[in-house]
């Protein structure tokens, strides 16, 4: 046998040198400068010390090689790394890098200088991707029957529902392991954000399907613009940059690196930009938004409030509003008559900004609304022996009330101020409220002129409250008199266990509710206008409710409905959620176990002019008929489909039941007969026992 | 409904039944003492002492001549209803947990505990009912089922079988003479069977579980027909006859009672409805969870024991009957 006949093709593919592989650890430094060969050593020199400075690669100087043409260097140097890993970290770092003030890197790896030479010169037109339509966001909202969604949260199962005004919810969707923490919705409903290990998801549309996610490793909190438009997240973890080269997408930068705090666009997806943790504790959200989302502020205590422009995220003219002291400030809501006037491109009223600051040696406190960006100071009023302040704005815009929390000379007795400042009028009057107790709470009925608080003696000057004991606090209503610019109080309800207030997002109707209480669990339903008719307001409780362990109430947003629940994030005790109708008729009540959520999907402002809904208004009864008629219809079939599934039931035991007698009938039979062979005396006795079984058949079925 | 309370044992029921007439009660606890009770103004007619131990489980014969008992004292006794006396004692090496009488009256069940290297067991023992006090002592059949422990178990209306409830949430039903299983479902249930009982023709039985799931099995097949799930831990079910309901009780484990309010222990004797599967309505009154519960065997009553020691005996109104919660779609009665 000749050695051409012996087939080493084996052999010849076990030894074969992978030859592709060491070009990947050669790369070619573009850019260079043309030096002799006598500079040769000093560049190479300056090059390793940029390595191992910016890229942490060390290179011996016979890892270069300069060709030479006429002693002279041509601007290139190839450079034989140890590994391609190597290579590939340095051309991710100093790839278009200056390397000193005339020249900056342009560094390819060898193995793709032939890709590049060989790239054709004829311009290809690239393929534009097909467009795919998107989900409708909003198609919840062309339900036929109008009705409002809700989310329930229990075990990992959440469930998106739709609110049947009688009747158990209807489930529309239903997604498991979902979310790691909490489930929130956007300000208009459109989106629901859940929150996992690697970042934010926002779903929408008919199927809940994902719209765009958010890379923020970690993120405990979250929050949106007032407009959904951007996105704001925030982790206890400072943001870490993954290591180079691996495959991890991530959207920061290195100037990102240890902030905490990211604003992300929601329809692009991108990232804006990141701030680092204010110090000290701050409550969510730390960013504050301006109500036409054109800025966003950021506060430092005792320092400054940065604002700054958005979407390019700049910081405004350069400079922060520098306010020694300040504690906390909080925008103007952006409100209808606003939304209407820039509609109607009439000038809108610039945004504004309401902070305040603590008394300082010889300086009073101090309550500023400031215009912005003007930065001009509209209206200021200095207050003393202040202990502590508490910004509410009415959600329109229209007013601001400041409760401020008193103490006397002696420091050892609180008491309470409410300055409210009418900021649609001219000069902005300011009116004080003087009480002797302290407000616990304030909330301002949303569109409308009133306010309800709820105060409590103070307490901090007598002994502690012996367990068991609820605090007594009262209830108050005010109004604002227009006639006499003055804010009246209407009623005061004494001797109540309730701490919190909840009006609807239509006004008029609020719910009294104690919340967090061992004993008292226990909700009041108040009308604000119940003779309204009669040209006499006067504030009517037209219902109460108890709900055990209550810990959240939500109005629904057509303020029709009020739901409460018992969160298994507050404690254990039975868990679960109930629902009312406004006149306190309960309408659902659930037991869950491990329930943690309950969520009503907000809805978008109306998109109908005052005059069409003045219109509807007025034809309300017609089309409260057709209404009517559509639940009777409704109601019937439902009644109709029970009672048939309930026939259903019924046949299908009854059928069960006379199977199960006739085998019992054969079992007896054949029983019988295989003793009879045996012993009389059993016999005798089975008898006795079966007639005695259809005794008993026959007399219950008689009962 | 005005409950009758007795009150007549020192520690938590573990179980109460009724005889076959329904005029007594009889109840076993765990302060070592069975009670026999007219069921009709709750007066105690009196006590069976000569157990040393918490007696698990009672059974009486339809004539109300003879009575068993299994205890934690590791005996069973036979006694006579009528005088008190203790008739016959068996000795086994563990606790007894379970005891029933045949059908015919002529053999029991006793279902012994799991303990001290021995197996769960089951043993048919023959009773001599000529010369009572003359038994053998050694059971006629005697079973050791391989996997999860018997908790629970019956007789059925065929004359070699039982079924059981298991540790592990098992439903099985075995052949004693054969020694073999004749059928099972495996989970059945999700956590312990607490109790078994079975309707009044047998063809169909009622389970109870830790896993707060009470469920309705056909015997035959021990197939699914109804599931009821409640929010706490099941201890007893029953169904009662005459009505189209089952009652189930329970709460939260004894061991954690005394952690929280009486609120969340449910401790409550709560009627479902069985065809249609809905809760139609409960009975308050036990402190502590409940731990058994009988119905009258014509259903005019039921009584539950409770972990707080006590018997309620709930005689029904006449609007029990009358009252029809789903209009007139009614199931056949048993």
């Amino acid at each position: 046998m000749s050695v051409e006949e012996i087939d080493f093709s084996d052999i010849y593919k076990k030894h074969q040198l992978e030859d592709l592989n060491h070009l990947d650890s050669i790369v070619v430094l573009d850019g260079m400068p043309e030096v002799g060969e006598d500079k040769m050593p000093k560049l190479f020199k300056a090059l390793r010390k940029t390595f191992s400075g910016k890229a942490q690669i060390e290179v011996e100087d016979d890892q270069f090689y300069m060709p030479m043409t006429e002693g002279k260097g041509q601007g290139y140097i190839f450079l034989t790394l140890k590994n391609s890993q190597e290579a590939t970290n340095l051309i991710a770092r100093l790839d278009n890098a200056p390397f000193d003030s005339k020249h900056t890197f342009l560094i390819n790896k060898f193995s793709e200088i032939d890709q590049y030479l060989n790239a054709s010169d004829q311009f290809v037109q690239p393929t534009i991707q097909e467009y795919k339509p998107k989900d409708h966001l909003r198609s919840w909202l062309s339900d036929s029957q109008g009705r409002d969604q809700f989310i329930t949260f229990q075990n990992d199962q959440v469930n998106l529902n739709y609110h049947n005004r009688s009747g158990a919810p209807q489930v529309v969707q239903t997604k498991n392991n979902w979310t790691n923490s909490y489930i929130t919705f956007s300000p208009e409903g459109t989106y629901i954000a859940t929150l996992h290990r690697q970042g934010v998801m926002l779903h929408g549309g008919p199927a809940l399907n994902e719209v765009c996610r958010f890379a923020h490793p970690n993120v405990k909190l979250v929050d949106f613009s007032p407009k959904e438009n951007y996105f704001v997240t925030w982790s206890n973890e400072p943001i870490v940059l993954p290591q180079p080269g691996s495959s991890t997408v991530c959207p920061f930068s290195e100037d990102d690196q240890g902030n905490s705090l990211a604003v992300w666009n929601i329809k692009t997806g991108d990232l804006l930009r990141t701030f680092p943790t204010t110090p000290g504790k701050m409550p969510w959200p730390h960013i504050k938004w301006s109500g036409d989302e054109k800025y966003i502020a950021r506060l430092v205590p005792g320092q400054q409030i940065s604002i700054y422009g958005v979407p390019d995220m700049g910081l405004v003219d350069k400079k922060s509003l520098k306010i020694p002291g300040v504690v906390d400030f909080d925008w103007c809501p952006w409100g209808d008559k606003d939304a209407i006037a820039s509609a109607n491109n009439k000038g809108t009223r610039e945004n504004m900004l309401a902070y305040w600051t603590p008394e300082v040696e010889n300086q009073p406190a101090r309550v500023t609304l400031l215009s912005f960006p003007s930065r001009q100071v509209l209206r200021s009023k200095n207050l003393f022996n202040v202990s502590n302040a508490k910004l509410n704005w009415h959600n329109h815009g229209d007013f601001l009330c400041v409760q401020v929390h008193r103490h006397t000379k002696t420091k050892k007795s609180m008491f309470c101020n409410l300055e409210i400042f009418r900021v649609r009028e001219k000069d902005y009057p300011v009116e004080v409220v003087e009480l002797k107790d302290l407000v616990t709470f304030f909330a301002w009925e949303p569109k409308g002129e009133r306010f309800a608080i709820i105060t409590q003696p103070d307490t901090t000057a007598n002994q502690q409250l012996a367990p068991g004991v609820t605090l007594k606090t009262a209830a108050s209503f005010y109004q604002l008199d227009k006639a006499k610019g003055v804010f009246k109080l209407l009623k005061t309800l004494e001797n109540k266990s309730v701490n919190t207030i909840h009006w609807s997002p239509r006004g008029r109707h609020l719910i009294l509710a104690t919340i967090g209480s061992q004993s008292k669990f226990d909700l009041e339903f108040w009308d604000a206008d119940y003779a309204a008719d009669e040209k006499k307001e006067e504030i009517q409780q037209i219902a109460n409710a108890e709900f055990y362990g209550i810990t959240d109430i939500e109005w629904d947003p057509s303020g029709r409905f009020i739901a409460a629940s018992a969160s298994v994030w507050r404690h254990q005790l039975e868990n679960g959620y109930a629902v009312w109708d406004i006149k306190g008729q309960e309408l659902t009540k659930a037991s869950v176990e491990n329930f943690k959520q309950f969520l009503w999907r907000p809805r978008p402002k109306t998109l109908l002019p005052k005059d069409e809904q003045k219109k509807i208004r007025k034809n309300l009864r017609e089309y409260s008929r057709i209404f009517e008629d559509e639940d009777a219809a409704e109601e019937s079939n439902v009644s109709a489909e029970l009672l048939t599934q309930r026939k259903r039931l019924v046949d299908q035991w009854n059928e069960w039941r006379k199977r199960c007698r006739a085998s019992l009938e054969q079992i007896q039979s054949e029983q019988k007969s295989s003793n009879q062979g045996k012993d009389d005396t059993t016999v005798e006795e089975w008898i006795d026992e079966v007639s005695e079984d259809c005794f008993y058949c026959y007399y219950y079925t008689n009962i | 409904m005005r409950p009758i309370l007795l009150q007549g044992h020192e520690r938590s029921l573990t179980q109460i039944i009724y005889n076959k007439d329904g005029d007594l009660i009889f109840s076993v606890s765990k302060d070592h003492r069975i009670n026999v009770w007219y069921s009709h103004n709750g007066e105690r007619l009196g006590t069976y002492e000569g157990h040393n131990g918490t007696v698990w489980s009672v059974s009486v014969d339809k004539n109300s001549e003879y009575l068993v008992s299994g205890s934690a004292d590791n005996t069973l006794k036979l006694w006579s209803v009528k005088t008190g006396e203790c008739l016959y004692t068996w000795e086994f090496p563990t606790a007894i947990k379970r005891v029933q009488w045949s059908n015919d009256d002529n053999r029991i069940l006793a279902i012994t505990e799991e303990r001290m290297g021995y197996k769960g067991a089951l043993r048919i023992i023959e009773i001599n009912k000529q010369q009572p006090t003359q038994q053998s002592a050694e059971p006629k059949h005697f079973f050791e089922p391989a996997g999860s422990k018997i908790t629970v178990a019956a007789f059925t209306a065929i004359g070699n079988e039982v079924v059981t409830g298991h540790e592990n949430g098992k439903i099985a039903k075995y052949n004693y003479e054969e020694q073999k299983e004749v059928a099972a479902s495996e989970g059945a249930h999700q956590d312990s069977i607490m109790d078994l009982q079975l309707s009044l023709d047998q063809t169909y039985f009622i389970t109870s579980s830790k896993d707060k799931v009470s469920k309705l099995f056909d015997t035959n097949t021990l197939e699914t027909i109804k599931t009821f799930s409640t929010d706490s831990p099941l201890n007893s079910a029953s169904i009662a006859p005459g009505s189209p309901y089952i009652i189930v009780g329970g709460g939260q484990e004894a061991m954690n009672v005394t952690t929280t309010s009486a609120r969340q222990g449910k401790f409550e004797c709560r009627f479902w409805h069985k065809v249609f599967g809905e809760e139609v309505g409960r009975v308050k009154g036990h402190f502590g969870p409940i731990n058994t519960i009988a119905v009258h065997p014509e259903g005019k009553a039921f009584a539950s024991g409770g972990e707080d020691g006590y018997v309620r005996v709930h005689w029904f109104d006449e609007s029990y009957f009358r009252t029809r919660v789903y209009g007139d779609l009614e199931p056949e009665m048993d």
